[in-house]
């Protein structure tokens, strides 16, 4: 913010000059553009097209003629594994804050303290945020296969028993099972830009606090956490985002199953889409998870982040 | 700054030219020369035989290029199926049949060949049937294999079974003698639906007759009681609990612990699976030997009080079809394809089935002979259903029959829901 005030008034203390503003916008279009026609070409007509397509029954052959109006918004509403697929991104969504939010703030409010080995320990938890969520899911895929997997190894070997059909098979377990892998992934992340927002908090006040007789506990409670509300708050937008659209790691653990027990949105879409060929309804499908994506977003920019900007202006 | 724009530069440029790069293939569609050949044996001695095939045609037809592109299978139908949608399809190429060879008709992408290659298509005989729509022949199928259950010999002598099951109670009997002798019967790959939706091709293919089989494909009509009993059998052979342990999410073909890798490495006893098991189990273990001389094959038992003839088999086929753009040259090419000659090649290769009876006895592998002779002998082939009604149709039908597997459905819903994707298709 304070930037932007700076660079106004440098520009407005010099005098105008049509060369100067036409130059300025020159700048602006020849910087601006490529990424427009890139936006334009990659997201805005992707978009317009899935829609156009939503309101046909075409099978992607052919010319686009059999026009439905919303029968196809009509069906996928009205299909229960659509809205369950909605009910399981509602579970990521609010599984992965309320399990992620206290455990990584936990962890960077401990990985802060002055310790031995916290590089080793910061970077051990920030690894799997690195690999690429295909990798990963590969990785937890053999892992956790029934019987031969390690997990079930390491259970058969300390007397447990690993569910009948596997952790991934068994449909009760599954979507927990997926969560627990997402979980794992992106708590570095967390970590990561809970850290960064406490080297935010001034020295100054944690010196204030301990003059006060205050103890470490009440120290991360009064200061550190209010503090890091900023920056909670915008973990928490990625996170959801990230959760709504949820689908590399579930397309390569289950695929949507055992009985589409982990369907997403997205899996829904893609499989309607080029699995079954039913674009129409994979169309409308998208347009209701952009819908639905939109809609949070704006909801948490007006009720929840507006309370940061505003702080900051 | 600057790196990322220049990469994203980079990207865009990229893209651009792969998409010109697809899209450019199928352009020789108007040239009378140049034939573009696209299949999916990208490993010799395939990928070999067929180049050596292309020069043949080229040499006996001076001035024809084939250009000929081989893929790995996955790749190839993900291309096609962009080359279907942007209507610029290679002059020849593999179609699978049915409702998806229907749709591709509708379109008018496909040829009609029924009098360019009339004599071949008698040659074929019933085979062809799935490559029909409104009684015209779109493509000619040159390989055909029918399904059942593969089976390691050795687990079964120890098990005591002494003959393959003929009925279900002898496989009921059999997945007894394997639990008693401490082996998985039966590894099933649901996670990917169709192997668990084969169950079900097949005991409706038992209990309903071939008049109301043909009558389903053609009508999408799944009013007849058959049906239902078809997924009581279902439910009979999930009750015994035969399937491998994550048989849910276990995938079909990938890695030794997918349902082939299980009956690869003798963790289980049987698959149901198609001709391509083999294959599949080579290249799954280290030594490329699969089950070797312990493979075993059996027909579906048969399926007490049922329509349907004991004998009639599931299968399915790939066929060589020519694009309406194409050359008149890609026909001939296509019919060259077909001949004696080619076929008994395809044949010593083990690259598949063959159609052409005379290429029957060239087959090598004595697990394929003795599949091949059964084919040959069922009164007739009922092409996979999810092929013959089409993907939309046919994943409604899949997805239905796992949750049945997951015991989340019933034999009543399995064909409610059939018959509620069909009744959008009509």
């Amino acid at each position: 913010m304070s930037s932007g005030a700076a660079t106004g008034a440098v520009a407005s203390g010099r005098p105008h000059r049509p060369h100067d503003t036409w130059r300025k916008w020159a700048e602006i279009a020849f910087f601006v553009t490529p990424a427009l026609a890139l936006m334009a070409l990659f997201v805005a007509w992707p978009i317009l097209t899935a829609a156009r397509f939503s309101l046909y029954d075409w099978k992607g052959l052919g010319p686009l003629d059999d026009f439905v109006g919303f029968a196809n918004y009509a069906e996928v509403l009205a299909d229960d594994v659509f809205r369950d697929a909605v009910a399981h991104n509602m579970i990521i969504v609010v599984g992965s804050i309320i399990v992620q939010l206290p455990l990584g703030v936990a962890i960077a409010l401990l990985l802060n303290r002055k310790m031995a080995g916290q590089g080793v320990l910061r970077t051990l938890i920030f690894v799997p945020y690195v690999l690429a969520e295909v990798i990963a899911g590969v990785i937890w895929f053999q892992l956790l296969q029934p019987e031969y997997g390690l997990i079930d190894a390491l259970m058969n070997g300390i007397g447990l028993s690993p569910p009948g059909e596997g952790w991934l098979g068994t449909p009760e377990v599954a979507l927990w099972v997926v969560l627990a892998v997402l979980t794992w992934k992106y708590l570095g992340l967390a970590v990561l830009l809970f850290l960064a927002g406490l080297q935010g908090v001034s020295e100054e006040l944690y010196e204030a606090a301990q003059l006060d007789g205050a103890g470490w506990w009440q120290t991360q409670w009064r200061i550190s956490i209010p503090l890091l509300g900023p920056t909670i708050r915008t973990w928490c937008f990625l996170s959801m985002i990230g959760s709504i659209q949820c689908f590399d790691m579930i397309w390569v653990l289950t695929g949507g199953g055992p009985a589409d027990a982990t369907t997403t949105m997205a899996t829904y879409l893609i499989d309607e889409g080029t699995n079954r060929h039913n674009y129409g309804i994979a169309g409308a499908a998208s347009v209701v998870l952009f819908a639905i994506a939109f809609v949070m977003a704006l909801v948490y920019q007006l009720v929840v982040l507006r309370r940061d900007t505003k702080e900051a202006a | 700054m600057p790196r990322k724009t220049q990469a994203l530069a980079a990207l865009c440029a990229g893209l651009m030219i792969a998409a010109t790069g697809c899209g450019g293939s199928g352009d020789s569609g108007g040239d009378d020369d140049t034939i573009t050949w696209w299949h999916n044996s990208n490993n010799d001695p395939g990928k070999g035989f067929y180049e050596q095939v292309a020069k043949d045609f080229e040499d006996a037809n001076p001035g024809v290029d084939v250009k000929v592109e081989a893929f790995a299978h996955e790749d190839m139908l993900t291309k096609l199926d962009a080359a279907f949608q942007s209507g610029d399809v290679p002059d020849v190429y593999m179609e699978r049949g049915g409702g998806e060879l229907a749709d591709h008709v509708e379109a008018g992408l496909t040829r009609d060949l029924s009098e360019d290659s009339k004599d071949i298509i008698d040659e074929i005989g019933g085979s062809a049937a799935g490559w029909q729509v409104d009684g015209k022949t779109y493509a000619l199928p040159f390989s055909m294999g029918v399904v059942g259950f593969w089976y390691n010999t050795e687990l079964f002598e120890k098990a005591g079974i002494t003959a393959p099951p003929a009925t279900m109670e002898e496989l009921y009997a059999a997945f007894d003698k394997l639990d008693e002798a401490g082996v998985a019967p039966v590894s099933l790959g649901a996670g990917d639906g169709w192997p668990a939706a084969h169950y079900w091709y097949y005991t409706a293919l038992r209990a309903c007759s071939q008049d109301v089989l043909e009558t389903a494909v053609a009508d999408l009509d799944f009013s007849d009681p058959c049906f239902v009993e078809a997924g009581e059998t279902v439910d009979e052979i999930v009750a015994e609990k035969p399937f491998n342990k994550g048989f849910l999410s276990t995938p079909s073909q990938t890695g030794p612990t997918s349902a082939s890798g299980l009956l690869a490495t003798g963790k289980v006893a049987m698959e149901l699976a198609g001709h391509w098991e083999p294959g599949v189990m080579q290249g799954i273990t280290e030594d490329k030997q699969g089950l070797g001389d312990k493979t075993g094959w059996f027909p579906f038992p048969a399926v007490d009080g049922g329509e349907g003839d004991p004998a009639a088999q599931l299968g399915g086929g790939d066929a060589w079809a020519v694009s309406e753009a194409a050359p008149d040259k890609a026909v001939d090419l296509v019919n060259h394809l077909l001949s004696d000659e080619v076929q008994k090649g395809f044949a010593e290769n083990d690259m598949g089935l063959p159609t052409i009876p005379a290429a029957g006895s060239s087959v090598k592998d004595p697990a394929l002979a003795e599949l091949l002779k059964v084919r040959d002998e069922s009164p007739f082939v009922q092409l996979y259903f999810d092929t013959a009604f089409g993907e939309s149709v046919g994943g409604a039908m899949n997805d239905e029959i796992a949750l049945q597997f997951a015991g989340k459905a019933t034999p009543e819903d399995v064909v409610t829901a059939t018959q509620e994707a069909a009744d959008k298709e009509k």
